[in-house]
């Protein structure tokens, strides 16, 4: 199988597996999603309706406020929460909620990371080393 | 990361197993950001409604508070943001027991810890305001932009668990806003037109928020002619933090660091973006809507400070709302206690208004809430909160204060 790499920063979480979904929009858990049903929910997203359980969230950065934070461990518990998050920028708050959720994130890649993986594709996030495979 | 013989002993676990916790914490955020080493802070604000916490972080801080006093106790100052219910109120509005349980838990948990349960995102109006050049781990990306910006102290945002850490180890990781070189400009907005009302100040903000495309964007702001008020200036911030995640701006002539460009540039300024009275125009038209139905007016985000109140009071003295709507107003528990005592509260409430303290609307369960009084057409003088209610399924309207109070004696939309 061929495979796709990606280098971004070195990120925070375990190392996970797992479909993508892709937009290049931006994101707060707060402003943007229905965290009792895992769907985007606010209307102006492009990934309105969309459902981001398990899915390797790909976005462009983290906007809005401070409540993600408490947010991204609170829908991991309840096993409501996308698996990881590669955004081209992620502000302090996604950063100190996947530290605090354990939740897998990469951001800061070589260019558009938005535009570099497609919805639907197999994606391997590495934050270790701050590296995503693409299976292909 | 650098970590001196203090740190190095907490993270040993030889303070206690929550300072151990919040350092390790504090080290995985302070290397996703390539910083060199840890800062002291003065104080600490915490965002911890109930609606972010989740039954899961209640819990967490629970498990916190029961550690021996000496491992749990805060170090420095540390303070709350808006609660997600008035306990005194929140039958009125139909919020449920299953939420005000957890708000009671969390104010037990934080009290535990020695937290002062000010529950407020306009604490730089109210308590101790921040120092230029004092390090601090605020959150609230109000809270954070006025205290960077205004006021010339220096914060990231400190979502809660962050915050909480700092609180616990007196410390933050230096990276970002920490640091002089983060605090230059990097894009320039030409403003060709005077915000007249607190809502024309908060469009401002939400317009230049829409542009900013990272953290780390510093936006400088040329041709504000008169020093605008506190409360301009809240209004403002609150929303270019809110849509733009920005944690610092630059006014010319207006903020402590900025007397002039040359003095927040490197070298040549950029090529100035220019902004109109028609792009504040444009911006109220984003959240005008096709007919006049209204089910709530909405006075917050953030919270009305003691000036607002009294504006408030005039526009509702002797006057009343419409009884098909609700007209909710959100303050501070101190500026509550105010305006009780000047006769303000009265004046507003003998209108039909509720005014409600230590909470914010938008962290207040606000879907919840919604469904349970049917509400969805929302009217407010708050570009923030027209940012953020929307994915809680509310249509918002934008409107000035006056604007405000208007539609909710009329009861349906007036422009």
């Amino acid at each position: 199988m061929t495979q796709r790499i990606i280098h971004g920063h070195v990120g925070i979480g375990p190392t996970v597996s797992g479909a993508a979904l892709v937009a290049s929009d931006n994101f707060s858990a707060r402003y943007d999603l229905d965290r009792i049903k895992g769907v985007f929910s606010r209307p102006a997203h492009k990934l309105f309706g969309e459902n981001y359980l398990d899915k390797v969230l790909v976005l462009n950065i983290s906007k809005g406020g401070v409540a993600s934070a408490w947010m991204l461990y609170e829908m991991v518990t309840r096993k409501m929460a996308p698996i990881a998050l590669l955004l081209n920028y992620a502000n302090p708050i996604m950063a100190q909620g996947a530290a605090h959720a354990n939740l897998s994130m990469i951001d800061r890649f070589d260019d558009d990371i938005t535009t570099m993986i497609k919805t639907g594709e197999e994606v391997t996030v590495e934050p270790i080393t701050g590296k995503v495979v693409v299976e292909l | 990361m650098q970590l001196n013989e203090i740190e190095q002993s907490m993270l040993a676990g030889a303070m206690g197993e929550p300072r151990r916790r919040a350092l390790e914490h504090q080290q995985k955020v302070g290397q996703f950001f390539d910083a060199p080493d840890m800062v002291e802070i003065a104080q600490a604000h915490i965002m911890a409604d109930t609606e972010a916490l989740g039954r899961a972080n209640v819990e967490y801080l629970e498990q916190v508070a029961a550690y021996p006093e000496a491992d749990r106790l805060v170090a420095v100052p540390t303070i709350t943001d808006p609660r997600g219910a008035d306990l005194k109120q929140y039958k009125v509005i139909r919020q449920a027991e299953a939420f005000i349980n957890l708000e009671r838990r969390t104010t037990a948990a934080f009290q535990a810890l020695g937290v002062m349960m000010t529950d407020t995102c306009i604490n730089y109006q109210l308590f101790m305001p921040p120092v230029q050049g004092q390090n601090l781990a605020f959150g609230d990306t109000g809270v954070c932009i006025y205290s960077n910006s205004v006021l010339g102290a220096r914060t990231n945002y400190e979502g809660g668990p962050s915050a909480l850490a700092a609180a616990l180890t007196g410390r933050t990781p230096r990276y970002g806003y920490h640091l002089d070189e983060c605090r230059r400009g990097t894009t320039l907005f030409e403003i060709q037109t005077q915000p007249q009302s607190l809502t024309d100040w908060g469009a401002l903000g939400g317009i230049i928020g829409r542009e900013m495309r990272s953290y780390f964007e510093v936006p400088v702001i040329n041709g504000i002619e008169k020093s605008p008020t506190s409360d301009a200036l809240k209004h403002f911030g609150a929303a270019l933090a809110s849509f733009g995640s920005t944690p610092l701006f630059h006014m010319i002539g207006v903020t402590p660091e900025a007397p002039d460009l040359k003095s927040v540039f490197d070298g040549t300024p950029p090529q100035p973006i220019s902004l109109k009275k028609t792009n504040i125009e444009e911006f109220y038209d984003d959240y005008g809507v096709p007919d006049d139905r209204l089910d709530v007016v909405v006075f917050a985000a953030p919270q009305l400070s003691l000036v607002e109140l009294q504006s408030l009071a005039g526009m509702l003295d002797g006057r009343k709302v419409d009884t098909r709507i609700s007209l909710l107003v959100c303050t501070a528990p101190a500026f509550k206690a105010e305006a009780d005592r000047m006769g303000l509260t009265e004046k507003i409430t003998r209108a039909g208004a509720l005014l409600l303290e230590g909470v914010c609307f938008y962290q207040m369960h606000a879907r919840e809430m919604g469904v349970a009084n049917q509400w969805q057409r929302l009217m407010t003088n708050s570009a923030k909160l027209t940012n953020i209610i929307s994915g809680y399924g509310y249509e918002p309207v934008l409107g000035t204060m006056e604007a405000c109070v208007a539609s909710a004696i009329a009861g349906r939309v007036v422009r």
